[in-house]
């Protein structure tokens, strides 16, 4: 596989695949925590109205629009989400059903009501992306990363999600102790003077940028996988958050590349002509960990369980 | 009474002087539904004292103390610190937080959970200095926890977890504490470990409140009792305020006799 077709088919989409799941994975960790790891699904549903308005208002399928119109429909998702969590005093996992399901039946409706069904709006786009359409034609061999006329021929998925990791990395280094404290004990939180629930929100609308550029590149499979899995096979790994955060990019890359590489490669080994949703086969595989660190990861406790003493 | 109040140069301070008080509330009212967890009620807190709140569940105690540190935002009423708006005070108070209302299964290790304390002088990015360490360590010492750093913290017991809380709040270096049933499910040990520390501060001139729920230690452990059941009952020295008639109007018929003559 690293023979001279590696660099134009397969290198963008591993890269991609990457950062994605990591960006997905950084905020995951916090999510997790707090008892929210589903709103990766409820961001995957609540786009859906956003992308239909944006195809409305321009009357094309091109990428920008339609982020931005995801993106704002996630970002008012969150909010929504938030002020019946707070107004009505209820769980969050019950406000989260409310205004997903709510949402996504709108969403819908919009596209039923609406000329978009004809368009190539479909669920089997939405659902596995198309890691493996995005090719770089201009990546000739190694020597292409370092010129820039092949360099403007990278697939533009690439430089958003790029872009997207480093902007939800440099959120989680920059806000960590705030993140950790508030995430720990709101209340002490709160009399240290941070202001927990901008802080919440904050990470919520982060998770949901990262939801949304993922979704473009790599489908909301892979999205709610990583907002899951690799964090939480992570916390059996470790007893301390900073370790935890390592072991959940490690996991979210090993899935990343492993995932690629089996659905490329895996039913050709096999005998099959065909290769399998690389999309799929990556979230298949951060699974696959997760229950590997379920049954023997060193820091594994029943939630809840009495403790001695 | 008139000696608590006495101001530094010996005369008395006058009663209304805000800035006299660690804590001082006025005309509090908060609520979570329709009816009001606490409605209407002033309370002054005394400097150098160790102060009771006490009441019967779901008298108000805890959101009267949630309150004052703004945790929870009040429907109406004045919450003042030294005189001044508690928001410019926050580096002079320390909280412990009833030890059930976080997850203790949280990936951390003691010592992290007592470097929380000391986030007002870390700041944002600040790093994690020796001194910083060495302060930890002498805040868990000081509840007898320092051989326990590096244990994650849903391994301890629950005493253990609540001493490490009391820990993470010395690290504040705070003039007032204000602690959220710190007794609650504790240990006999335990118990004794804490109120040694809180005996300790006092003995340094700093200001303890305490939402406290066993009435047979309010004689033993501190100087002064707030007595809550949603309004204000009563406030003032253990001798003064600590009365069964006090104690029949804010516990009613729910105080069993013989609880009553243990405490009185």
């Amino acid at each position: 596989m690293i023979g001279a077709e590696f660099v134009p088919l397969s290198l963008p989409p591993l890269l991609i695949g990457v950062c994605a799941a990591i960006a997905c994975a950084l905020p995951g960790n916090f999510l997790l925590l707090r008892r929210q790891a589903l709103i990766g699904d409820a961001i995957s549903h609540v786009v859906l109205p956003g992308i239909v308005l944006a195809f409305l208002v321009t009357g094309a399928v091109s990428a920008w629009p339609m982020m931005l119109g995801a993106g704002f429909a996630a970002v008012l998702a969150v909010v929504l989400i938030e002020t019946i969590r707070r107004v009505g005093r209820i769980e969050p996992g019950a406000a989260m059903g409310v205004v997903f399901t709510a949402m996504f039946a709108g969403g819908v409706l919009l596209l039923e009501q609406s000329d978009t069904s004809s368009v190539h709006l479909d669920v089997q786009h939405a659902l596995y992306g198309s890691l493996e359409s995005l090719i770089w034609l201009d990546g000739l061999g190694w020597a292409s990363l370092l010129d820039p006329q092949a360099l403007r021929g990278l697939p533009p998925e690439l430089p958003r999600i790029a872009l997207t990791l480093i902007f939800v990395s440099a959120f989680t280094a920059l806000f960590w102790r705030p993140l950790k404290i508030s995430t720990f004990d709101e209340g002490f939180a709160r009399t240290l003077g941070l202001p927990t629930g901008l802080i919440g929100l904050a990470l919520v609308i982060v998770a949901a940028i990262a939801a949304v550029a993922a979704f473009d590149a790599v489908g909301s499979i892979i999205v709610i996988a990583m907002f899951i899995c690799p964090p939480a096979a992570a916390r059996m790994m470790t007893n301390r958050l900073e370790a935890q955060i390592g072991w959940s990019v490690g996991f979210a890359t090993l899935s990343a590349v492993l995932g690629y590489v089996l659905a490329g490669y895996g039913p050709l080994w096999l005998g099959y002509a065909n290769a399998v949703s690389a999309a799929g086969m990556i979230a298949t595989v951060s699974g696959l960990l997760l229950a590997r660190a379920a049954g023997f990861g060193p820091c594994r406790t029943r939630a809840g369980a009495p403790v001695e003493g | 009474m008139t000696l608590t109040l006495a101001a530094a140069d010996g005369r008395p301070a006058p009663a209304e002087d805000l800035a006299h008080f660690p804590l001082a509330i006025r005309g509090l009212t908060v609520s979570y539904g329709e009816k009001p967890a606490v409605f209407s009620v002033d309370a002054s807190f005394h400097p150098g004292a160790m102060t009771a709140i006490i009441g019967p569940n779901g008298a108000g105690k805890s959101t009267l103390l949630k309150a004052a540190l703004g945790i929870v935002t009040p429907l109406s009423g004045q919450i003042t610190c030294y005189g001044r708006p508690l928001a410019r005070q926050r580096e002079r108070i320390a909280y412990v937080p009833q030890r059930a209302s976080v997850d203790w299964d949280f990936p951390t290790r003691v010592i992290d959970v007592v470097l929380m304390g000391l986030y007002r002088q870390l700041g944002l990015l600040g790093r994690v200095r020796q001194r910083h360490l060495d302060t930890a360590r002498a805040c868990l010492d000081r509840v007898g926890m320092a051989e326990f750093a590096t244990r994650q913290i849903g391994q301890l017991s629950g005493g253990q977890q609540q001493r490490v809380f009391l820990a993470r709040a010395l690290a504040q270096g705070a003039d007032l504490y204000l602690l959220d049933e710190p007794f609650a499910g504790v240990d006999a040990a335990t118990e004794k470990a804490i109120i040694a520390v809180l005996k300790d501060l006092k003995a340094q001139g700093k200001t303890v409140v305490v939402v406290h729920h066993d009435l047979a230690t309010v004689r033993d452990y501190f100087d002064r009792v707030f007595l809550i059941n949603t309004t204000r009952i009563a406030e003032g020295t253990v001798a003064e305020a600590f009365t069964e008639t006090n104690l029949q109007a804010a516990y009613g018929g729910r105080l069993a006799t013989a609880q009553m003559g243990a405490a009185v």
